[in-house]
């Protein structure tokens, strides 16, 4: 990304020719659009604070760095600035120039059984990218498959691939995932994979009717006609021709989907069927909130922070999906 | 019409064999022990007795034998008692609750839908409102308010919100209580004079004008409805403002102003019909979104419905429950999508002749 912030002050005509017009369009498009350029910008504070997590957070010595430490096991939590009274992680080298001390604090306070929120969260950015990432390649893979297939054979192939995708849209997808993740827990154990898997499942049958239905579009179209004419053979007419222009509606769908995906995978968390406790999730930080819905407005730091993080992350993705749909169909231009 | 209608029906059996054969899939992830708890209450520990209903219901038999029984109930072979059999109603024990799957969801039911209902009200008549008045002032500070709102507002976890809202709401000012009820206002409901017509607690108490008791169940709900409401509030306003823009681009929107009628006559009786059929496309996915709430919604608010139920029963592995209460999702989409479908065909003929 920000190489090509480098680029688009050099001459508009070679960085064109370098990028290909649509391309260029494109990127173009998502530098000049307010709400894709703060959702850049966060979707880059994200990044950089996944890869500076060690720096951020710094891990003890021979810990598992995506668990959550404590300071203690004490049920009351700690409100932010309280210093680390047991088990210190090693203070950030950071720290004291910022600060002028020497002691390292529960930046973001404790949650219940003294868990570090800031180390939580600073972590679980690495958590919700995994996530997210994965779930999203995936399941756009699964879905263009299919939708490809169905579009593509027609007939009998198409009919009972939108079938079964009409039967998984048949259960919501949080309760869907919810059980498919509880089934699959004593199979596989507690931890990121069962919802991870659970999602997948679930989350393909978006992008196979949006694939399939665009492709049933274009192949109606005169170019496509052209080249049939010409006799260029139908897998080439389908991966050459078809897909490339039918895949950015998949793409937009894709980033919108990915805050989604974060979403339900904390929610999951937060219900108890995720990440394990202790693990460095936002949801599953937020679920320490539920032992103090009388006290909330006393604790307001266990959901403030993970919360905040949490809405800031998915909103960057939905500003970029939006702003990415405005720029490949012109049409929508600020219709939504 | 009556012909497509027909065809749409027709479809449903094949969704539901479908949806049955899937969820009956997922319960083969589970040992016959513990699938013996869609026919009896304890699963024995002695290993003998375990074998032995095992072989009682035939939960080591063919897989189709077993699909069968679990539609249609065992027969046990000694007693002669037919036991399970989802078509009987039958949806076997539920070991968090300690009872019978299908009391448990006779007794969460109208809870949850009671807070659906209130729900759809704000999400309707809100999101068509206010994607109305943004595209009608498109790209004024209305719009770009509008704009913001159903973006931030898709972005915003329900269960965020809602701790929030606890937050704000209960710990800081102690308006809105969670639960579903208060104490004393129970006792009433449980009293011989009150009148349960249809276990949805505010409408109960509207039936037997005891206002006090309605007030009280409002007061417990206004929190979980809001939580559950502003996503689809967010969604549904995003849709009813571009497809206002579209029709408002229409020619035959021009050809009416041109006529000189007034833009409230344009807007209110040419455009808002026409602009309408998408949203009404959205029902579907907001019976959906209100069945993935529910557990979120419900867990937060302490809110005793299905969805807490199903959420209580998921953490404890409790697959039985669970599975019982995917089943009846399921259900629940196809009619939704099936009254979506032919009320779409209603509104829009065209979609009849495809």
């Amino acid at each position: 990304m920000t190489k090509n912030q480098e680029n688009v002050r050099k001459p508009i005509g070679w960085l064109e020719a370098q990028l290909g017009t649509e391309t260029y369009r494109l990127v173009r498009g998502l530098l000049t659009n307010p709400i894709s350029v703060i959702g850049m910008v966060l979707l880059a504070l994200f990044v950089l604070v996944a890869i500076a997590a060690p720096i951020l957070a710094p891990v003890r010595e021979g810990a598992d760095p995506y668990k959550i430490p404590r300071d203690g096991y004490g049920q009351v939590p700690a409100p932010p600035g309280t210093e680390w009274r047991t088990r210190q992680p090693p203070l950030p080298f950071w720290w004291k120039a910022v600060t002028g001390k020497d002691q390292w604090v529960h930046v973001m306070g404790t949650a219940s059984g003294q868990w570090d929120i800031y180390y939580g969260v600073i972590w679980g950015t690495r958590t919700a990218f995994y996530v997210g990432l994965s779930i999203t390649a995936i399941t756009a893979l699964v879905g263009v498959a299919l939708g490809t297939l169905s579009a593509y054979y027609g007939g009998v192939v198409d009919m009972v691939i939108m079938r079964i995708t009409e039967i998984f849209i048949a259960f919501p997808f949080l309760p869907a995932a919810m059980t498919l993740s509880a089934i699959l827990t004593p199979v596989i154990g507690r931890g990121l994979i069962p919802p991870m898997i659970a999602l997948m499942i679930f989350g393909w049958t978006g992008y196979a009717r949006l694939l399939r239905s665009d492709i049933l579009s274009l192949r109606e179209r005169e170019y496509v006609l052209a080249a049939r004419v010409i006799g260029v053979r139908d897998t080439r007419i389908m991966f050459r021709h078809i897909l490339p222009n039918a895949i950015f509606p998949t793409l937009v769908l894709a980033s919108m989907r990915l805050g989604s995906y974060v979403i339900t995978f904390a929610a999951l968390s937060f219900l108890g069927i995720g990440a394990e406790v202790g693990y460095a999730d936002w949801g599953q930080l937020l679920s320490f909130a539920r032992a103090w819905m009388t006290q909330l407005s006393e604790y307001w730091y266990i959901i403030m922070f993970p919360g905040v993080t949490l809405v800031l992350f998915v909103l960057s993705w939905n500003l970029v999906g939006d702003a990415l749909r405005d720029v490949l169909d012109p049409r929508l231009q600020g219709s939504r | 019409m009556v012909n497509y209608i027909i065809r749409r029906l027709l479809l449903v059996p094949v969704m539901l064999f479908g949806v049955t054969v899937l969820i009956f899939l997922m319960l083969q992830a589970l040992s016959p022990v513990e699938r013996s708890a869609l026919y009896v209450r304890d699963i024995p520990k002695n290993e003998r007795a375990l074998e032995g209903i095992i072989r009682q219901y035939g939960l080591d038999q063919p897989i189709y034998i077993q699909y069968w029984k679990w539609l249609t109930g065992a027969r046990n072979s000694i007693t002669g008692e037919v036991k399970g059999g989802i078509l009987r109603g039958d949806f076997g024990y539920s070991r968090t609750a300690s009872q019978p799957v299908i009391d448990l969801i006779k007794r969460r039911f109208p809870a949850s839908l009671e807070l659906a209902l209130w729900a759809v009200i704000p999400v309707v008549s809100g999101g068509v409102i206010l994607g109305v008045i943004a595209a009608v002032n498109h790209n004024k500070p209305a719009d770009h308010l509008a704009r913001i709102f159903g973006i931030v507002g898709w972005s915003f976890p329900d269960f965020v919100f809602g701790l929030l809202m606890l937050m704000l709401f209960y710990a800081g000012t102690g308006w809105f209580p969670p639960g579903r009820i208060s104490d004393w206002a129970n006792q009433v409901i449980m009293s011989p004079e009150f009148h349960n017509y249809t276990q949805m607690v505010s409408i109960d108490a509207l039936l037997n004008l005891r206002l006090d008791v309605f007030w009280d169940a409002v007061r417990h709900m206004i929190m979980p409805v809001i939580t559950l409401a502003y996503l689809w509030w967010a969604l549904t306003m995003r849709v009813t403002r571009s497809s206002m823009l579209e029709t408002l681009r229409q020619d035959y929107i021009t050809t009416a102003r041109s006529k000189g009628l007034s833009e409230r006559v344009v807007v209110n009786q040419h455009a808002l019909p026409n602009a309408l059929m998408p949203v009404v496309t959205l029902g579907g996915g907001t019976v959906l979104g209100l069945l993935s709430g529910v557990v979120i919604v419900e867990t937060v608010f302490d809110y005793r419905g299905m969805g807490s139920a199903f959420a209580a029963a998921a953490v404890q592995l409790d697959i039985v429950t669970v599975l019982a209460f995917t089943l009846l999702n399921g259900c629940i989409m196809i009619v939704a999508n099936l009254i979506v479908d032919i009320l779409y065909a209603y509104i829009d003929p065209r979609v009849r002749l495809d």
